[in-house]
């Protein structure tokens, strides 16, 4: 890895470990940038990516997320200080979804941090952020170092996961609870047996669903295996495209999409909260000190001006970066669409929004001014939009323990 | 700790260190009816305005030796004279030696030297003349709390506003001519104004005196124009040396502190500050002893008080990476001498060697002195502020014997080969450039002890051993002293605040800082 790194200036985007195999699979030769790695937008089609999601299994490479490794003895106690939820809760090969303030209580990002032993731990997120890790740790005995490189990492989500991974040779993989980890060693004598890898049951497309966590050795083996095993199950590369819809559909936040980090921000008044992002859940006053919370608990206490919301908007035209009215003239404005979609799996025109006080309460009705191109010709649309629950698709089968035999 | 602790006891208010800050706020608090417990790990109160005996016999203010900034109302209200306080000199003039020629004389209103030009003398009256008026101007900004930044609260506004007014008043060209070198450095605003090396030399060392700055560094003008307004803020008695050294100040603070109803333990080194529910409540002492309080003020540099006695978990990430930043390396030493006759500076008056001597002949020998320490090396020929306290002050030395106090310049506290070693060099460095001002000076010495910036740090636990707790620089004044979130003597953690000379306005044996902070936690509220 150390190879890749030093000589990053003469390859200006990284491939990773599944690159060989994700450029057999293109059709479309669609790829994009991601935090310094070439990855894939659409392999085929976004659409025909997105059904396997809800209807198959899918293998999407997300070798890219930035891993951080943290231990030491005051790995807990900078944990609790960094994140807003009480990490004292989380069990050794437990995963828990979190959020990061800075002093202001706006939301430097959100990832998911693994406990992967007694006191090693595990921080995956989208963004770089090593300077904000390391000044975070100032008066913490902790160390705290980005192992991305040193990691492939692939999700197998959709319906028929489970048994695509069982009959990858996973064995007891079926017995894995949601935001659980656990390591296997692939059965079989083919190239990939033995093989060790760990898995975790998480993802972002709101289904059943896995990461798995490897060697970036193993990786193609990985691969291959599992393209085998889930032949017969329908399983198929997808790109980021197809995710997207995905996790809108499962009331995810993207990152530049639906916030922006309040380390990036350079205009006043575009940071974010997590109570305004509506993950005020995540957010645990008793347990102690945590960077922002005094400032998040002045926010509480004066309620929040605006709320990330679920829209339900009329008519089938995805609401893009649409603004929001109060009124069907649009005289009043009162917010703004950060991700939308068509859902297909719903037949619903769905979006998130950031919506002012007091119009982002549940059934709230707010207009949507959507601009439409009809061959270059464009047409401006005032759609009836409704305040509604997030996630708009949350399948049973995303949590059944062990998960049914599709 | 073996057995049953004893109950903790509970006050007010617990003061964390009884130097000069300490004692004010103190006294402070008592006056205003709070139970007050004021904690100091030495055994003695001061802090390091401290006097002690360095060679048997001799004694010395074992930091700063002149009091200029302390301001008259504070010495009157907490009523210093009565417990005590005496004046070996007052209004002392400041001397300029310059090695072959005879010394520079300066007073506000004349510099005198058989070398000066009429142009020189004319230009220097003007010139005092002018910078007093922009001192008087930017004074009253000293005394109060500085602003909150952001802050959209009346009083916020309401001050910022009086700090434009204050500069405003001064009338058209006056403004324009303040904001014209505000940002400039001193070695192009005296080079403007003068041509003897000698006055700019002498004028130039003030900008310069206990800063990371050479005469060249950016924002010189505005560290002199700080100092000359904090000399101003504190009224008319100009140089002072208060009688038996500057321990003798704080001996009497403590008296007006216990008189006003305040406790004073010395010996009693705060380990950490105790938080319950997000609330400063109290100190736990090294010895375990844990000691409860509503309020806790720390008199402490910001780094020892945030990062080690109250500690980094407590704050947010921003603030303790702000907290971290803070410049507090020193790069003054104090040189003691004792000396078995007064020292032999060629052509001094015996009226000069009551005064404050200058060891700065000329900016280029000032800016010299500083390269040295941009690359981590001590000064190969360091600038000093001396006074001789025996000439005014025969309590300290044996009769017809003397003390020589220098603050040596620049003595960087992160020496490159480590002061193990250099310790020896570094004090032939600073005998060698007196000698040549003092000729025949090593043979009357009887003792000799020298503190660099980590013995300070060792002696009075200041962080970096920094005399002001953390340089004083355009981005380390006022509403952003010691950071943006403390700069008006509370902190982000509800019931502790700071009162040292990391606050605003700073160090130097003023008390500014320690009187603020008590108003504070008196008021309760913002700004109520």
């Amino acid at each position: 890895m150390m190879e890749s790194s030093s000589s990053h200036f003469k390859q200006p985007l990284l491939k990773t470990p599944f690159h060989r195999r994700a450029r057999e699979l293109s059709q479309v030769d669609s790829f994009i940038p991601w935090a310094g790695y070439t990855t894939v937008d659409v392999f085929t089609t976004a659409e025909q990516e997105y059904f396997a999601i809800r209807n198959a299994a899918t293998l999407y490479d997300l070798t890219p997320m930035i891993k951080y490794r943290v231990i030491g003895r005051d790995a807990v106690a900078f944990l609790n200080r960094l994140v807003t939820r009480d990490v004292a809760k989380l069990k050794p090969n437990r995963v828990a979804y979190c959020v990061w303030c800075n002093d202001a209580g706006h939301l430097i990002d959100d990832g998911t941090l693994f406990r992967l032993g007694d006191s090693e731990y595990r921080i995956c997120t989208a963004q770089r952020q090593i300077d904000w890790l390391l000044d975070s740790a100032l008066g913490f005995e902790v160390q705290i170092s980005e192992v991305t490189e040193q990691l492939a990492a692939l999700a197998v989500q959709g319906p028929t996961s489970c048994a695509v991974l069982k009959a990858a040779g996973l064995r007891g993989v079926e017995r894995l609870k949601p935001f659980e980890t656990s390591d296997f060693t692939l059965d079989g004598a083919g190239a990939a047996g033995g093989q060790r890898l760990t898995v975790s049951r998480t993802g972002f497309t709101g289904d059943l669903g896995y990461e798995l966590w490897m060697e970036p050795g193993a990786a193609e083996s990985i691969w291959d295996i599992l393209m085998l095993a889930g032949r017969s199950r329908g399983i198929r590369a997808i790109g980021s495209q197809a995710l997207n819809i995905a996790r809108i559909e499962a009331g995810f936040l993207s990152p530049n999409f639906d916030f922006v980090s309040a380390e990036h921000t350079i205009r006043i008044g575009t940071d974010r909260s997590p109570l305004e992002l509506g993950l005020g859940w995540l957010v645990d006053f008793n347990k102690g000190h945590f960077t922002g919370r005094r400032a998040l608990l002045d926010e509480r206490q004066r309620g929040p001006q605006r709320q990330l919301v679920g829209l339900d908007v009329a008519g089938n035209k995805p609401a893009h970066n649409a603004l929001l009215y109060k009124d069907h003239g649009g005289k009043r404005e009162i917010g703004h669409v950060s991700s939308a979609v068509w859902s297909p799996t719903c037949k619903r025109n769905i979006g998130l929004a950031m919506v002012d006080a007091p119009h982002f309460k549940i059934g709230s009705t707010v207009w949507a001014e959507i601009y439409l191109s009809r061959e270059l010709v464009w047409e401006r649309r005032m759609s009836h939009a409704q305040v509604v629950e997030r996630p708009f698709f949350a399948p049973e089968r995303r949590r059944a323990t062990p998960p049914a035999e599709f | 700790m073996q057995g049953p602790s004893p109950a903790p006891s509970r006050y007010d208010c617990v003061v964390i260190g009884a130097g000069h800050n300490g004692l004010v706020c103190a006294a402070t608090l008592a006056r205003g009816g709070r139970s007050v417990l004021l904690l100091e790990a030495a055994a003695q109160v001061g802090g390091a305005a401290l006097t002690r005996e360095f060679v048997p016999g001799f004694r010395v203010s074992a930091g700063a030796h002149l009091l200029h900034l302390m301001p008259a109302e504070l010495i009157r209200d907490l009523k210093l004279e009565n417990h005590g306080l005496e004046w070996a000199a007052q209004r002392m003039t400041t001397t300029a030696l310059l090695g072959d020629s005879a010394p520079l004389a300066l007073s506000p209103g004349a510099a005198d030297h058989p070398g000066l030009s009429a142009a020189d003398a004319a230009a220097y009256a003007a010139y005092t003349a002018r910078m007093r008026r922009f001192a008087a101007a930017l004074a009253p900004i000293f005394s109060k709390v500085p602003p909150r930044l952001g802050s959209t609260a009346w009083s916020d506004r309401m001050a910022l506003l009086r700090m434009g007014w204050q500069i405003r008043k001064l009338g058209r060209r006056d403004m324009r001519e303040l904001l014209r070198i505000g940002g400039m450095n001193v070695y192009d605003l005296l080079e403007e104004n003068f041509e003897s090396a000698a006055l700019k030399g002498a004028l130039g060392f003030d900008a310069v005196l206990g800063a990371n700055f050479g005469p060249r560094s950016p924002g010189t003008v505005l560290t002199l124009l700080y100092r000359l307004a904090a000399e101003s803020s504190a009224g008319a008695s100009g140089l002072s040396q208060p009688k038996r050294g500057m321990g003798a100040l704080c001996d009497a603070l403590a008296k007006a502190a216990v008189a006003a109803g305040a406790v004073i333990r010395t010996q009693a080194p705060v380990a950490n500050i105790l938080v319950e529910a997000d609330r400063a409540c109290g100190v736990a002492l090294e010895s375990g002893e844990r000691i409860l309080a509503e309020n806790v003020i720390s008199s402490a540099d910001p780094k020892t008080t945030f990062l080690k006695l109250l500690g980094t978990a407590h704050l947010d990430a921003g603030f303790v990476r702000r907290v971290d930043h803070i410049r507090s390396r020193g790069l003054a030493a104090k040189l003691h001498i004792a000396l078995n006759r007064a020292p032999p500076f060629r052509a001094v008056s015996e009226a000069a060697l009551r005064g404050r001597l200058l060891l700065a002949p000329s900016l280029q020998y000032i800016e010299h002195a500083y390269n040295h320490a941009k690359y981590g090396e001590f000064s190969a020929s360091p600038v000093m502020e001396i006074t001789v306290p025996s000439v005014n002050d025969p309590t300290l030395a044996p009769p017809g014997q003397h003390v020589l106090s220098a603050i040596v310049q620049y003595v960087p506290y992160a020496l490159k080969e480590g002061w193990e070693s250099a310790r020896p060099r570094f004090l032939d460095a600073a005998l060698d450039a007196l000698e040549r001002v003092a000729p025949g000076l090593r043979g009357c010495i009887v003792g000799i002890e020298v503190s660099t910036p980590v013995d300070l740090q060792r002696e009075f636990r200041i962080s970096g051993g920094h005399w002001h707790h953390g340089d004083l620089a355009f981005d380390q004044i006022l509403m952003v002293r010691p950071v943006p979130g403390a700069a008006q003597y509370r902190s982000p953690v509800e019931g502790l605040f700071l009162c040292g000379a990391g606050c605003h306005p700073g160090g130097g044996v003023m008390g500014v800082a320690g009187r603020n902070a008590a108003q504070q936690v008196l008021k309760g509220g913002w700004f109520s």
